[in-house]
């Protein structure tokens, strides 16, 4: 049993002993916490996270109740204040049951599953054989029996009821030694004790590694049961009566097993007992016959099973679909019978059931699973690996789920995004990045907005986003963003708008540093590659304007001039079609045209001697 | 690992920080906060892992982290660190920097000073992604690309760098009291110094060509001038910040974001990193002698002679072991720290032999005995 298990046990069980030792006024327990140095508040504290909320409940149901206390009123005369306070007691007290029993349907719950998958575990997985079967059938109710009566047993102080219990539990060596404790003060009965201890040490105990069959210890068992059944017939131990209840559970009289029902507390306590005393070799096929049996003599045959009887009926009748269908009713979530599936799966024990939509059984319970998973604010990432091992739809479904993921920070659409890129989901990544780049947009994070485009390879809105940034430039007549634009690489071709932008910029900075024959050269190659918007025409003969002035560029490269002259020729053309170019920029150009194209002439026309 | 406990808390952690043992006493640390994010209540929590267990606990839980108190916060702890013995600085994803006071006589937190909007964008929230310290001030950064100085006992922030980066900035950490060193969505280093005026940075570098986001950033306890960063692709850069555009050493250390890198403060040949594929790896840079390798002398030091970028006129025995041409595995030993993980480890703090870790499965790890 892991630590974890046991430490959940503990705390639990503290809390309700706690609970209930204070209502008796249990000072000794009190103190106890006391002395530890921290309140109830401080130790309940440390418990698991789920039960939190339900103690948060009873602070703040008890603060209502203390703040309605407070304000009875003081005038009246005590025989009348007495009722009001035997109510707020009560009240106090409803409310301590009502945690109590929140806590403990948790509890419960959790311990019905232990005790299912411990009994599949037992029948199915681990498949023992006949003869180690009853053992691990016995440590299986041992385990239950511990879990549940942890607080009974402190409560019945009875040596009987302990004694008694042991030997239903087939727990031979501390009843042995209980009744050597008893022996020792019932000199009378010395010879009917040692004979007791005789029967009790003698009894054979399948062993799995011994290189004795089951046979042989069938034989050696029906010698001992036949000893025993004559110790009774001779009535060895008519004159002590516990000696003659404990002799009769040897033999495994029914009848008063039966009359121990408080002890046995479960059917299956009572089967397993019964095994013990009258077939330890029993077969598993064998079980579901008995267990049917038991189970109608232990039960009031008025009341109807209740769930988890049929589910382990269902179990030791080996109909493992019956228990995962039962199952996958009774609890309210899927955990319990995904992951139970999905082991017996792996033990190759089911067999492939198809649904009417194709799917099997495991990956059915898997994808509901993981899909209430998904709905979970933090717990989505855990569902990814079960779809990762759904090999039919767990795909399709992934993708359609992890696109809804609400994506706050660019640090958990980071993740999304490893998660779709792992997994080759190209469409996913695109609509991923281009929530972040619209998101971006709309704050003005324009920087931002590329980078997500860029990484969505998503053209159209890198497009979208130059065009701003060139908005952007002719309204304030610098570049933002340079540590960008100057950096993007080979990013820069995914669309024409970008590139067009990224070489602009690149223009700009030439002419600053003065190279101006390369940034005329840019800025034609620019104009004949038609990547220019043609808002942006007029802009860049503008820009061309002072370039043409330049010695250096109407000396040494006459062809440049010759190039932005064809094409302020076509833009004059145009300009005439166009309202609102300015006529005076046009004039200007004209004439630094002319009288380029001049020096141009003059230049080409001589000859170097 | 014998000597890591996991303790699953129920809630995503995203940062763990030790809380800082003052150097005259030469305990181990024994506090350590946390952050946790993607939940609907996120919190910060202080714990222990001294002999502060509950007597009457069993012998087995001694050691295991203890929840000394916690307190809601608003939106993901993106950052947290301490700013002195008992004050917690966090950068929350609603983009607010808050500053907890942890009252170590009662065990209870409450909010010493919150600036509620310092990140922000026109019409979202931009979560501030990172926050570093040097008491009194306080620096952050953000999704908004702003850059932030406060002083712990100022109302309004001292000095904002509007626009500082036009992509989201991930990481700050402190070069000098003056400089400061960013990292950046598209790969740049930025070196900011608060003495100019300006709002540009003084320096940028990057690997040519790559934008390859960048996630943290630490600078060498002892050489101001080295720095190593973690990226999405896993790779490990060394940087020397003094000289040129790239980085001395580049590691395949992941297979997928590094979220965390972190020089051990006192033994700084060792480096540790945790990511998003699962792992948390210590780095050991192999020196030939029990020296350790930046106090040995020039000569013999073969690290040093087949370092291709040895600063000219520099003090030769002073060259950090990272500093190395390449990273040649003979030289540098790495060792996972963790049993695997399926999920991500966000976070990682390493503070005289302790280790402490959070993922994304919901567990702190606490490693008592890391070898340095």
């Amino acid at each position: 049993m892991s630590h974890h298990r046991i430490k959940l046990i503990t705390q639990i069980h503290f809390v309700l002993i706690w609970s209930e030792a204070f209502l008796k006024g249990d000072k000794s327990l009190s103190v106890n916490v006391s002395r530890s140095g921290s309140s109830l508040i401080h130790v309940v504290r440390k418990d698991e996270d789920i039960y939190s909320p339900i103690l948060r409940k009873l602070f703040n149901e008890s603060h209502h109740i203390f703040v309605g206390l407070q304000t009875i009123r003081e005038d009246l005369p005590s025989k009348n204040k007495k009722p009001q306070f035997v109510s707020i007691s009560k009240s106090y007290r409803s409310v301590i049951r009502a945690c109590m029993e929140e806590l403990q349907q948790v509890v419960s719950i959790l311990l019905a599953i232990e005790l299912i998958w411990n009994l599949c575990e037992v029948l199915f997985i681990d498949a023992v054989p006949a003869g180690s079967l009853l053992l691990h059938l016995l440590d299986w109710v041992r385990l239950h029996k511990a879990d549940v009566d942890e607080k009974a047993r402190e409560v019945l102080s009875s040596k009987l009821h302990n004694l008694v219990t042991y030997v239903l539990q087939g727990r031979l060596e501390e009843a042995r030694q209980m009744l050597a404790k008893q022996a020792a003060q019932q000199y009378a009965d010395k010879n009917m004790y040692k004979l007791m201890d005789n029967l009790l040490s003698k009894m054979p105990v399948y062993n799995p590694g011994s290189i004795h069959t089951l046979t042989e210890f069938d034989v050696k068992w029906r010698h001992w049961h036949e000893e025993v059944d004559r110790c009774l017939q001779d009535k060895s131990f008519a004159s002590n009566v516990h000696l003659e209840l404990i002799c009769k559970i040897l033999v495994g009289d029914e009848d008063t097993l039966l009359e121990h029902k408080e002890l046995l507390s479960t059917w299956y306590h009572f089967l397993v007992t019964r095994l013990l005393f009258a077939h330890p070799t029993i077969k598993p096929t064998e079980l579901h016959y008995y267990a049917q049996s038991c189970m109608a003599m232990f039960l009031d045959s008025r009341s109807a099973p209740e769930t988890l009887d049929s589910i382990l009926l269902a179990a030791f009748d080996f109909d493992i679909h019956q228990v995962i269908k039962d199952c996958s009713i009774a609890l309210n979530n899927w955990w319990f019978v995904a992951h139970l599936t999905d082991l017996l799966d792996h033990c190759k024990l089911l067999q492939s059931h198809n649904l009417h939509f194709g799917s099997n059984l495991r990956e059915f319970l898997l994808l509901e699973y993981a899909s209430g998973l998904f709905n979970h604010h933090s717990l989505w990432q855990l569902a990814v690996d079960y779809f990762d091992h759904c090999p039919e739809f767990g795909r399709v479904y992934l993708e359609l789920h992890i696109e809804r993921v609400p994506l706050d920070t660019e640090r958990k659409a980071l993740k999304v995004l490893r998660i779709c890129e792992q997994r080759q989901m190209p469409e996913q990544v695109r609509s991923i990045c281009k929530i972040m780049a619209k998101r971006a947009l709309r704050n003005n994070r324009l920087g931002s907005a590329l980078s997500w485009s860029i990484r969505a390879k998503d053209a159209a809105f890198a497009t979208l986003i130059s065009e701003r940034f060139l908005q952007d430039y002719c309204t304030r007549g610098t570049f933002s963003d340079l540590d960008l634009i100057d950096n993007l690489g080979p990013a820069m071709l995914l669309s024409d708008r970008l590139t067009f932008l990224v070489k602009y910029h690149e223009f700009h900075k030439l002419y600053g540093e003065k190279c101006f024959t390369e940034a005329a050269k840019l800025l034609l190659s620019l104009i004949t590659a038609k990547i220019a918007p043609r808002s942006f025409w007029m802009t860049l003969l503008t820009d061309a304007l002072p370039l043409l002035e330049q010695k250096e560029v109407s000396q040494t490269h006459p062809h440049l001039s010759l190039g932005l002259y064809d094409l302020t020729v076509i833009c004059v053309f145009w300009s005439f079609q166009e309202e609102d170019i300015e006529l005076t920029k046009v004039e200007l150009l004209r004439l630094a045209l002319a009288r380029n194209l001049a020096k141009a002439i003059v230049k080409e026309g001589t000859v170097d001697a | 690992m014998e000597s890591t406990n996991a303790k699953y808390v129920s809630q995503k952690i995203s940062k763990t920080r030790w809380r800082p043992v003052s150097s005259s006493a030469l305990q181990q640390p024994h506090i350590f906060a946390t952050g946790s994010w993607d939940n609907e209540d996120n919190k910060i929590s202080i714990w222990s892992i001294g002999d502060h267990g509950l007597p009457g606990m069993e012998d087995e839980l001694e050691g295991d982290p203890q929840l000394l108190c916690e307190y809601r916060h608003d939106g993901d702890v993106l950052d947290l660190q301490f700013l002195d013995q008992d004050r917690i600085v966090t950068a929350s994803s609603t983009g607010a920097v808050t500053i907890f006071h942890h009252h170590q006589n009662s065990q209870t937190i409450s909010v010493a000073r919150q600036w509620a909007r310092a990140h922000r964008n026109p019409c979202d929230n931009a979560p501030c992604t990172g926050v570093v310290c040097n008491s009194p001030e306080i620096v952050t950064v953000g999704e908004d690309g702003r850059i932030i100085l406060f002083r712990a006992d100022q109302e309004g922030a001292v000095r904002i760098i509007e626009n500082a980066d036009s992509n989201s900035i991930h990481a700050v950490t402190f070069l000098r009291t003056t400089e400061i060193l960013t990292v950046n969505s598209i790969g740049q280093l930025k070196l900011w110094d608060f003495r100019q005026q300006s709002s540009s940075p003084s320096q940028i570098l990057s690997l040519t060509g790559d934008r390859v986001p960048l996630h943290c950033v630490a600078r060498h306890p002892n050489q101001q001038h080295i720095v190593a960063t973690g990226g999405q692709d896993g790779m490990l850069c060394v940087w020397d910040v003094r000289q040129g555009n790239t980085p001395f050493s580049l590691i395949e250390a992941h297979s997928a974001e590094m979220w965390e890198v972190h020089f051990h403060p006192t033994n700084p040949d060792h480096l540790f990193t945790c990511s998003e594929d699962g792992s948390l790896l210590h780095w050991e840079t192999a020196s030939h002698s029990d020296m350790p390798s930046f106090l040995q002398g020039g000569r013999n030091n073969s690290m040093i002679s087949r370092s291709a970028m040895a600063p000219a006129g520099g003090n030769q025995s002073l060259i950090s072991a990272w500093l190395a041409g390449d990273s040649g595995k003979g030289r540098l030993e790495t060792t996972h720290m963790l049993p695997s993980q399926t999920l991500s480890v966000n976070s990682l703090d390493v503070l005289g032999q302790c280790l402490v870790c959070g993922t994304d499965e919901e567990a702190i790890f606490v490693n008592r005995q890391v070898p340095v």
